[in-house]
Order: C-alpha cells, then structure tokens, then sequence
C-alpha cells in the first residue's frame, strides 16, 4: 500500500514474534469508543493521478513566468541559477536531518559553516546562526536576545514605521506574554529623529530597515551612537541583495543584523518556505537562538564541523533555553550558500547593479507620467513608492484584466495615510521591454 | 583577524573550504543578462568598498557539493531510525509537484482572484488536518513543530484571558517531555510545572491531581508518550485538567502512530499541532523547512494565529468552486510569521494525503507500530527496554550492560555508524538512563529491520568482548569521532578574517 513495503507474509511473521493475531490488536490499549475512527480524506490516487490534480491547482493561480511582476514588499522575484536546484535535490541533503551525530552529517554541518561565513561577511557581523523561520520571526528573536542582554532591567522596544509591517506584526505576536512595550510604529508617520527623542534606560532595542520596506535609503549616521549611549542594542533589517553593493550594517554600528533571505536562490512559492537569517558580535554569540555550527577536529586529526554551544538550545535547558526554536530553514540555507558561492563576489555586486538601475529607470518613466508622481529625494534600491490619482486596488485589477502584469504592493492595506500610494520592484528579472509596458499599461489605466 | 581552529598540528582538510576552491578573479559569467536599461549613477557614498564572497567557476562549486553530499547520511543512503522525527520515505512526486511553476513562481501578496489554486489547496490541506485529527479547524502558518507549539500554548492563553481569567500562569508538562515544550511555555511567559511518570512511563496520576487547579492554563502532552507507549490513563489526565478548567493541548510529533486510531480531538484535546515533516513526510533538508499546523476545537477557533483561507463566497453550483481568500480569526493570537507559512510544505502534505487517502493513511500507524514492536520483541532479551509492553510507533531501549562498565549510548551509537545505519535518539527521552530512542516507521521492510536486530546484538557482544571498538568508533564515517569540548572551547563560527569597524559611526 503506497510506500509500505511489508507483504502478507512479512506481516505475519512479525505479529507470530510480537505475541497478537492481529495489527487492530496492537491498539488495544486506546478507548475503544475511540478506536479506529472513519477519516474523511478522498479514496487514494495514482501518482499520474496526483500529478495532474496538482497541475490543475497550479493552473488556476497566475505566476511570475507567465505573467510580468512588479510586485516585491518583502519576498522577490530574483533570477534562481540552475545549479541550485540540482544540488538541493540531492538527498544526501534533503532526506537528511539535524547534524546531532556530526560523524554523519560533515556535508549538513559544513555547508552551515560556510553559510555562516558567508553571512557574516556579508552583514559586517562576526558571527551567524544557521537559520530561523523567515525575517520576521529573526526580528523577533533579536528582540529576545535584547531582553536578555539587558538582564530584566530593560523592556522597551523603538521600532521605525518604515520597517516590514509584518515583520512588526509577529515580534509582538511573539512577545505578547513578556511584557515587553513596542513603540515607535503606531502612527506610521515618525521620523528618525523621532525615534531617537524615545530613547531612554528602558530602552533594549532599537529597530530600523536597510533599504526600508519602502525601498529607501535612510541615512544612519549617528544613529548607532546615539542607540549605544542610551546603553540599547541597534538591531538592522536588511536586504541581502542590497548587500552586494551597500555599506554593510556592521559599517553602520548594527549589534543585531536581520532579514529575509529568500533572495538569495529561494523561489516565490507564495510565501514559504523562506529563510530568516541572524547575524551578530563576538560579545553576543552565546545569546543567539537556534543552531550554530563550529569548527573542531576529530579524532583523526582532520577537520570537522559540529553544532556548538548546545546548552542554549531547547534540548537541554528546556525552560531556560534562549528559544524554543528546533528545525529551522536548514536546506534553504544551503540553497542561499549555493547562491552565493555561484554568483561569487561578482555576480552578487552584479544583481544589485542591475535591480538598482532597473528600478531607477523604471521610476524615471513613471515619474514622467501624467497622473503619477515618484519621489526621488531619498536615495532607493529596487523598489520605490508610486502616487497614483486612483486607488491601488483599482490599478492593480485593471493591470491584470487588460495587460496581464501583476502590479505593485498596496500600501494603503498597511499604512491608512499611504492611500493611493503602490509600492513597486523592479530586478534583474524585468527586461526592458516588461517595465516598458508596464509604463505603457499604467499611463492607459491612469484615465 | 581570521579566526581558526588551534591544534598541535596542522588538521587534514578533507573537503576544502568553499572560500579555498577557486582563484581571484574567477567567475561564472554566464547567469545575468547586460543591463539593457540606461545606466543611473551610483550611489558611491553608500557603497561598500569590499565583498568578501568566494570566486569559484560553476564546476567548482558543483563538486564542492556532490562532495560535501557525499558525507551525509540521509533516508534515502540507508536506515535513520532516529526517534520522534520519523524518517520516513519522502515520495519523489512530492518535490515535483512543489516545484510546478504554477506554486513555485506565486507571490504571497498576490490579489486572492490571481491565488485561487493556492488557496484552494491550503483551504482543502486545513480541512483535512483538521479531519484527521479531529478538530474543527486549523492554521498552516507556523513554520515547523515549535512554532505550533508556540501558537497553540498563547491560543491556551488567550483563551483563558479572554474570559477574563488572569490566574492562570501555569502549564503543566510531562516530565519525559520534549524540550520544545518547556521552551515553548517560557517563551509564552507561563511557569512550567514537571509532572513525573510513574513506573510504567504513563503520567503519574497523584502528583498531577496535586498540581492541578484554577491556576493551571492547561497541561501539553505527547500521544503516545515521547517513551513511545500509549498512557493507559489519557482519558483520566484530560478530565483531571477540564475539570479544574485547564485546557489539554496534544503535542503531534508522534502522530504517525494515530493516523486512523485515534482521533485527538475525539479524545478530548482542545488544540494541537502536526509536524508536516514528521507524520507527512515532507523532507527534513538537514535541519527543516519543516511546518507545524495548530489544529484546535470550536472553542478555540477564534484564537488561532493567521490569517488562515477562508471561504469568501460559496460556489454558485455544482460545477462551480468558491472563491478563497484570507480571513483573519476574530480573536486571532496574531501574526506568527511574515506571509502565509510554508507553502512549499502544503503542496507536499497535499500530495502526500492524496497518494494514501484514507486506506493509505490507516496503513502507515498500523505498520509504523508493527515496525517498531517487532524491534523490540526482538532486542528485549539483548537490551533492557524500560517499558516492555506494547509499545507506539517508537520504542526505547537503555543503551548500557551491566557487564560492561564504561559502555555508554553514546558509544553503542557511534558504533552503528560503521554499519551504515545512523543512530537512534539518544539521551531522550532525560527519564530514561542511556536512552536510546528508535523509530523505525512503517517505510522499512523486514529484512532492514532483521539487519538492524543483528547489528545491535553484534554491537551487544562487541561491548563485553572488545569495548574499545565502541569507544574508538566511528571508523569508517568520513570524520571519526569530532571533539565537542574544543569546539565550544575555540568558538570558530566564521572562516573569512573579519573587519573591526572603527568606533561606533
């Protein structure tokens, strides 16, 4: 029966040694009322079957290769090498699991190291963890490592507007049973000086986006000073593409590095599986949630890879752990180490070039539009704000029935002063002549 | 300053780092088209002026990973009887069908109407987890076992606050517990509570009548029991806490002995969570994706963390489908992760309940159980299995002889290594001395599970006869035993020298 393999015969033989003359008896000991309940799923399919079943679903949603995006607000459509996926469906690394016995799982564990290396460099950190769920749960834990750090004395949380509205949705989700006050956020129309005026001794953390969610530039000088001075951690929200050509946040005097990195070698897949990463200094690396992996030597005297500093995990402090966090996004990891390896210290500088002068083209011609306006006064990498004279909703639907594009972000679903403002992404996966259309589209839906 | 591990003499390397392959200057040219755009100036004064990233050419980096693959053990190489993470077969369709453009190529904002075939199958995938289990509806959004955990322990919480209940702080947890769930109630701001297990490993039903009362938010439990046996008492355990007004929360790791037994939501729990990567066979990837859905009561529907797919208008007919959309609960716990939960797992869970259906999906626990009491009949005699009764999906042996002082798990562990077979868990269940944890699922066949037998009888006699061949193991892996103390010890997270910024900007 599907992956079973046990035939009548193998059955038989294994109940004879058990001790019971049937499979129903070895669940003798749950209720009976209970006992083998009717489960209300299909009569099973054939793998033909399943195949197409799942190519109708497929069929009935509109992707990003049939269709030209511009569409980004926190997860990208970034062009996939083709190597990437060919490593990932080796399954040495995807039926593999955990490194707890790292004599058998030297490709995992050294693939994480290089991965940490590789984040590390690219943020300005010293050190990384392997992974956590997405972005916004990274923020999250960041803000717990900030707890931590200020030993019960501090509970206060400043977080820029301009950070992933998401994002800021599930760090209070995570913290609503520790008491910890976010501010910062609420109005949506604070400035960073703003911000600054809140810090104070209860201050833990401070919060900020590299390129904000709005895609600009916000100039952080001083910031890290003033953050320190007040004796709080500066945590930055990053983009990693933006890494390839940007200052990292480690210049900027970041504690704590964030973000998403679907970027790098993840596809769309509607949202999931994503890749959170955490970055860090030496001074905070035994606060840090999750797996992280380190180099040692064997008994061989050859060099190994093993998961370290295990007492902060959930295995064995338990209550006291820095997070409950178990699996991670350990293969999506790799894919994004794979990423990098192969765009290499020129590719990635080269995708940032593009995205950056795609978007500022793109902004440019928009610009130029009667009925839209695009401002330029901050620098902005990959995406920037459109005011449209009609609601974004409207644009979008219009977009799509007559010109078969998939529009911008509606920032009004977020921001209720943003209202007719759509937030749109231009990469290196957007030829000219889509973001000419795309021009050409918006210019006849603007009447 | 780089960073490097200090030993008396140079480590052989052998794998070399992917920084260590390639030459300056070396490239893969051929990913990215020319810009076809007018170039705008950049922004120098933002720009970095350094990116330390490898310089490698495709077929470096291509033999880098076949090689580092080549050093795992995986499901797919040989057994992996790893308790409470099942290590099923993961189907090969099922990473075809999540990677059909169609799912692959979706952005997560995307307009509903532009979603449909996504949402339909997420809102078909929560109805029968739902079903299966037996609860009334349930969230995809967390990410893996923990997050579910986290969702259903704050949806306990809510719940009690909701109804203007501030007492109760506390949770009520097994002392054979996975760490998760501890970690998990701390994260909530909840007290734990170890409740022990008597001597047949069921909860010990005394002391939880002693620590039970109105200011307990509940008890998180593990069916069958992380020591993989069926409490005798699980219907007493729920009343005990529904009668004080706690609420019973079934931690889903080991659902794969249930699928078809037992309904929890039948039995009485309120809220639970699956792990899509365990019971569904979504592949494990080294460490996740994993995805942990929180299935809960009509009590506690309006609590669940979203948004979760809703109906938005029903079909108009028979040959019609209803338009799907995002819904966020009433009283939702709130947002647990950025964007929908991971959706390339639902497509996979999706297949993997298509392929079985329901016959399919009774056959797995029966057969996963059968696996693992023909395991341990068979070792009974050769190791001491603490609770030898029928047992679950999983059984636990202490991995010492009485006889052979000085042999550990650990060491019996490492030795199975050399016979291509990866360990059990070990040291888990805490209760149990020199734990051994084995979970053989219902994808081995017999003759698997009679070479398993043979090689831990072996193993059995190697430690009486020749102990130093256990302790020196493993052998034939491609690295012998690693050393964890100088690991924590030198700390070495990153190979890249890194810079120290100059004082705070």
């Amino acid at each position: 029966m599907t992956y079973i393999p046990h035939t009548d015969a193998d059955r038989e033989a294994m109940l004879a040694k058990i001790g019971v003359d049937s499979l129903d008896r070895l669940f003798d000991t749950i209720p009976a009322e209970h006992r083998f309940p009717v489960l209300d799923v299909p009569r099973p399919m054939s793998e033909m079957e399943v195949r197409w079943e799942l190519e109708a679903l497929a069929n009935a949603n509109a992707a990003a290769h049939e269709f030209p995006m511009f569409l980004g607000a926190g997860a990208y459509n970034h062009y996939i090498p083709s190597i990437v996926n060919h490593i990932l469906l080796r399954s040495e690394f995807y039926t593999a699991y955990t490194p707890y016995q790292p004599e058998m799982s030297q490709g995992t564990l050294q693939a994480i190291f290089e991965w940490q290396s590789m984040l590390s460099v690219l943020t300005g950190m010293d050190a990384a963890n392997a992974s956590h769920y997405d972005g916004a749960t990274s923020l999250a834990e960041a803000v717990t490592m900030a707890i931590a750090q200020g030993r019960g004395k501090r509970h206060k949380v400043i977080v820029s507007p301009n950070v992933h509205p998401q994002y800021r949705a599930v760090a209070r989700t995570y913290h609503q049973g520790t008491g910890t006050k976010f501010v910062g956020d609420k109005s949506g129309q604070a400035t960073l000086e703003d911000l600054t005026d809140m810090l104070d001794e209860g201050t833990a953390l401070f919060v900020v986006q590299y390129p904000n969610f709005f895609g600009q530039i916000e100039d952080f000088n001083g910031l890290a000073r003033k953050v320190h001075d007040a004796g709080a951690l500066l945590c930055i929200v990053v983009d990693p593409i933006a890494l390839g050509l940007l200052k990292s946040p480690g210049e900027l005097g970041a504690d704590i590095v964030v973000g998403e990195g679907q970027s790098l070698g993840i596809p769309l897949s509607f949202g999931g599986p994503y890749l959170g990463f955490f970055a860090t200094k030496n001074e905070f690396v035994r606060k840090i949630a999750g797996r992280i992996v380190g180099e040692t030597v064997d008994a061989r005297g050859c060099k190994a890879y093993v998961m370290t500093l295990r007492p902060r995990e959930q295995d064995i402090r338990r209550e006291k752990a820095s997070s409950n966090i178990c699996t991670n996004q350990g293969l999506m990891a790799l894919a994004a180490s794979i990423y990098l390896a192969v765009m290499g210290k020129h590719g990635l500088r080269r995708v940032a070039e593009l995205c950056y002068h795609k978007a500022h083209y793109a902004a440019q011609r928009i610009a130029d539009l009667p009925g839209y306006g695009v401002q330029m006064k901050l620098p902005f990498f990959k995406e920037f704000i459109v005011t449209c004279s009609r609601p974004v909703s409207e644009i979008n639907a219009m977009l799509f029935e007559d010109h078969h594009i998939i529009g911008g972000y509606d920032l009004s679903k977020d921001y209720p002063d943003r209202a007719g403002q759509m937030l749109v992404a231009v990469t290196e996966t957007n030829p000219r002549a889509e973001i000419d259309d795309f021009v050409r589209a918006l210019s006849l839906v603007a009447m | 300053m780089e960073a490097r591990i200090e030993t008396k003499t140079q480590p052989t390397v052998i794998e070399p780092l992917i920084y260590d392959l390639g030459a300056p200057g070396r490239r893969v040219s051929t990913l990215l088209t020319a810009c076809d755009v007018p170039e705008s100036s950049l922004p120098t004064e933002l720009m970095r002026d350094d990116l330390d990233l490898p310089e490698v050419s495709e077929m470096d980096v291509m033999r880098h990973y076949v090689r580092l693959s080549s050093m795992n053990h995986a499901i797919d190489k040989g057994f992996y009887p790893l308790g409470s993470c099942t290590m099923k077969y993961n189907p090969k369709i099922d990473e075809d069908t999540a990677r059909i453009p169609g799912f692959a190529m979706l952005h997560p904002l995307q307009d509903p109407y532009t979603t449909q075939g996504a949402l339909g199958l997420m809102h078909q995938l929560q109805t029968w987890l739902a079903e299966i289990a037996g609860f009334e509806v349930c969230s995809l959004q967390p990410a893996a076992g923990a997050q579910g955990e986290f969702a259903g322990v704050l949806i306990m919480r809510a719940y009690h606050l909701d109804r203007g209940d501030t007492k109760r702080t506390r949770i009520l947890i097994p002392n054979s517990a996975h760490g998760t769930n501890p970690a998990t109630s701390s994260m909530a701001g909840l007290k734990v509570v170890e409740i022990p297990s008597n001597a047949d490993g069921d909860v010990d039903l005394d002391a939880l009548r002693q620590e039970v009362d109105d200011t307990v938010v509940g008890m998180m439990i593990t069916v069958p029991s992380t020591l993989g046996v069926f409490d005798e008492h699980i219907e007493d355990i729920i009343q005990i806490v529904h009668d004080a007004g706690g609420l019973m929360y079934m931690d889903g790791a080991n659902m794969n002995a249930m699928l078809g037994v037992a309904k929890p939501g039948e039995l009485g729990f309120d809220v639970m969570h699956y792990n899509l990567h365990k019971t569904f066979s979504t592949p494990h990837g080294g460490g996740g994706p994993g995805s942990g859905p929180c299935a809960v009561n009509e009590k506690l529907v309006g609590f669940l963390p979203g948004p979760i797919v809703g109906i938005i208008e029903p079909a108009k007919g028979e040959n019609d489908a209803p338009l799907y959309g995002w819904v966020m609960p009433p009283r939702s716990i709130g947002r647990l992760k950025a964007f929908h939960g991971n959706f390339g797992m639902h497509v996979r869970a999706y297949t993997y309940i298509c392929l079985h259906g329901a016959e399919g999906l009774n056959a797995i626990s029966r057969h996963a159980v059968l696996n693992a009491n023909y395991l341990r009949v068979e070792l009974a005699d050769t190791y001491r299995v603490p609770y030898n009764r029928i047992c679950g999906h999983e059984v636990v042996l202490e991995g010492h002889f009485p006889d052979a002082p000085g042999i550990h798990a650990l060491d019996i562990s490492k030795r199975l290594m050399d016979f291509g077979i990866h360990p059990p868990t070990n040291y888990f269940p805490l209760i149990v001395p020199e734990a051994l944890l084995i979970e053989p699922t219902e994808s081995e066949s017999k003759e698997t599970l009679d070479h398993f037998i043979a090689v831990m009888k072996t193993i059995a006699a190697e430690a009486r006869a020749n102990p130093d061949l256990l302790h020196s193991a493993p052998h034939v892996t491609p690295v012998g035993r690693v050393d964890e103390v100088l690991a924590a010890k030198q700390l070495v997270l990153c190979c890249r020298p890194l810079r120290e910024w100059s004082a705070t900007p």
